[in-house]
């Protein structure tokens, strides 16, 4: 994989909060097709770079580039209209809108009735929802349903289908299966690996080592806001990561 | 993969779908009950009655319309209780610019009545901008965000109208308050213009379907790249909107700008959204239910009245129908989970 051009590299970024010093100089790249776990204990870093990346706020120092192209994103809706897509743990869907209309939720699809009235061009919206879910082996037979009819499992495929319709090119994930039972988890899981082989960039955040270790590509562990070591799965131990991670 | 509730139950289907449309059952139980009153009672019709049709469906009119404004506030998860009296600056302002245009501007009486309107209309941005502002930007709740300026416009009212109400003597204005074109009351053709565009807004943009994810949940909004503050500047200012209309049509009414012309008005307007379907924490409600909710308060009132009943059993009558009304609702939620809008 890494023969390929990174789609996202960072480089020593640094941010403070008053006088916590959150990104001490920090570095992160991820490739089309991989995926990169971020391991580290509470207030390593984790968060802080994530919301960098995906334009909840600035760093202080350092860069990061899309494609080799330097890019500094003022708001999260620039950085998702350059194709970084991030999905929480606690879901960010509207729970009482259809799939669809949560895969188009501030991007809602207009046509003209009777050729001048513009509306919300719902058909499109539960069409492009069945596609999706399609892509993601998710049959739905109730596309008109609110989102809060299903399980934990089937809505964060709804997140991950988002990023799959806008055809993100990095997808974060922030501790996406923390909220879910185990088999829902399972599904996560492998809705991961089918992100993967169809060539996204990953960076998944989890404090489960067990997930971590079935779908990372490489381990990047931080410790107090720097680069604490980085593994890869096939030549590590859970015990590893986690003396990486408390620093012994 | 199914989805919780189980598809195949018819049972639990239909119980959605008459929880969904309790409003208009409501309706369709009073006028029964009020058509077998009549019947028994006085060997005449309650509802085959054109005049009892055009007295209900104008009494109808001035809550409505607040309660339009007030359906995109509550999906939003918000309250405005400026409503009432925002309503009664606007009439006040309304009579005051319809008179000056007439009198010292000399101006024609249709154009007088227009003035008047798009005063009243315009001095509603005052309150509803200031409301979002508040709610918006400096995120005072807005339930006590819009009691102070249920407070500012209340007292502003009463200043403007020195304290009295303002008689209006313009065949144009009063025309529109009470002329009917093949027996419809023109307030209740504008009414029914106002539920349209509304619907409209509410359904099929973007603006209604934001409104509605931002009530459901405002993070998930927030991420989805939709700009919070914006929409709820936008929804306030709605809000207030439709109460200057409400005001200025209250002055072509009565032939007179009242400060206390909604004060009574902005309870039946929340409890119209609220029989209509719409829950109080936000993320669901419609135009159609509103419009029932606001019709079942207007046959109450209205029918306890003609059925010669004393006229304070309509305050006990209303409040039973919206208990009843929030408790389908809860068990709705809890026999269901989920929720249907739209």
């Amino acid at each position: 994989m890494s023969d390929l051009a990174p789609i996202l590299t960072v480089r020593n970024a640094t941010k403070h909060f008053g006088g916590v010093q959150a990104l001490a100089g920090v570095s992160l790249d991820v490739h089309p097709g991989e995926v990169v776990a971020l391991a580290g204990d509470n207030g390593a870093g984790k968060s802080t770079l994530i919301k960098a990346v995906s334009g909840v706020f600035q760093l202080d120092n350092g860069e990061i580039e899309l494609d080799q192209r330097r890019v500094s994103f003022s708001s999260p809706q620039e950085a998702r209209d350059n194709g970084i897509e991030t999905i929480y743990q606690d879901l960010a869907l509207a729970d009482n809108l259809s799939i669809g209309a949560n895969i188009f939720l501030g991007r809602e699809p207009m046509k003209k009735l009777f050729g001048f009235l513009p509306v919300i061009d719902r058909a499109k919206m539960s069409e492009a929802a069945k596609r999706t879910m399609e892509t993601l082996e998710f049959h739905v037979t109730r596309l008109d349903a609110p989102v809060a009819a299903f399980s934990g499992g089937q809505r964060q495929a709804v997140a991950i289908g988002r990023a799959i319709f806008w055809n993100a090119r990095l997808v974060i994930m922030d501790e996406p299966t923390a909220a879910l039972g185990v088999p829902e988890q399972r599904k996560v899981i492998s809705l991961i690996q089918s992100l993967k082989s169809a060539g996204k960039g990953i960076i998944f955040i989890s404090h489960n080592l067990r997930d971590i270790f079935e779908v990372a590509d490489r381990i990047v562990v931080f410790r107090r806001g720097e680069n604490a070591g980085e593994r890869n799965p096939g030549e590590t131990s859970a015990d590893e990561i986690v003396r990486l991670m408390v620093g012994k | 993969m199914t989805p919780k509730p189980p598809q195949g139950n018819a049972g639990a289907a239909l119980l959605m779908r008459i929880a969904e449309l309790r409003a208009w059952l409501f309706l369709i139980i009073l006028v029964v009950f009020f058509e077998v009153w009549a019947r028994v009672a006085y060997g005449a019709s309650f509802i085959f009655n054109v005049y009892n049709l055009q007295s209900i469906s104008v009494f109808a009119t001035a809550p409505l319309l607040l309660a339009l404004g007030q359906t995109f506030v509550i999906i939003s998860a918000g309250i405005d209780l400026s409503l009432g009296f925002v309503m009664g600056l606007a009439s006040v302002i309304a009579a005051h610019s319809a008179n000056f245009a007439l009198d010292s501007l000399g101006l024609p009486p249709l154009l007088a009545m227009l003035c008047g309107i798009l005063s009243g209309v315009i001095v509603t941005f005052v309150p509803g901008l200031v409301n979002g502002w508040l709610i918006a930007q400096l995120r005072v709740p807005p339930f006590i965000g819009t009691l102070g300026m249920y407070g500012v416009a209340r007292g502003a009212a009463y200043l403007f109208a020195g304290g009295m109400t303002i008689s209006v003597t313009n065949d144009w204005y009063s025309g529109i308050g009470n002329n009917r074109y093949f027996g419809v009351p023109m307030l209740v053709i504008l009414t029914a213009i106002a539920c349209l565009i509304m619907h409209y807004l509410l359904s099929q943009t973007r603006f209604g379907q934001h409104t509605y994810a931002m009530g459901a949940s405002q993070p998930a909004a927030r991420r989805a790249g939709i700009n919070i503050r914006a929409l709820t500047m936008q929804i306030y200012f709605l809000s207030a909107i439709m109460a200057g209309v409400a005001g200025a049509l209250y002055t072509g009414r009565f032939s007179a700008g009242a400060p206390q012309a909604g004060e009574p008005l902005l309870l039946d307007s929340i409890a119209a959204v609220v029989i209509g379907g719409a829950s109080l924490f936000g993320g669901s409600g419609n135009i159609a239910g509103t419009i029932a909710g606001a019709l079942v308060i207007a046959v109450i009132q209205y029918g306890l009245v003609f059925i010669d009943v004393e006229p304070f059993w309509q305050f006990i009558a209303v409040g039973a129908v919206i208990i009843i009304s929030v408790l389908v609702d809860q068990t709705q939620r809890k026999f269901l989970g989920g929720r249907q809008v739209e």
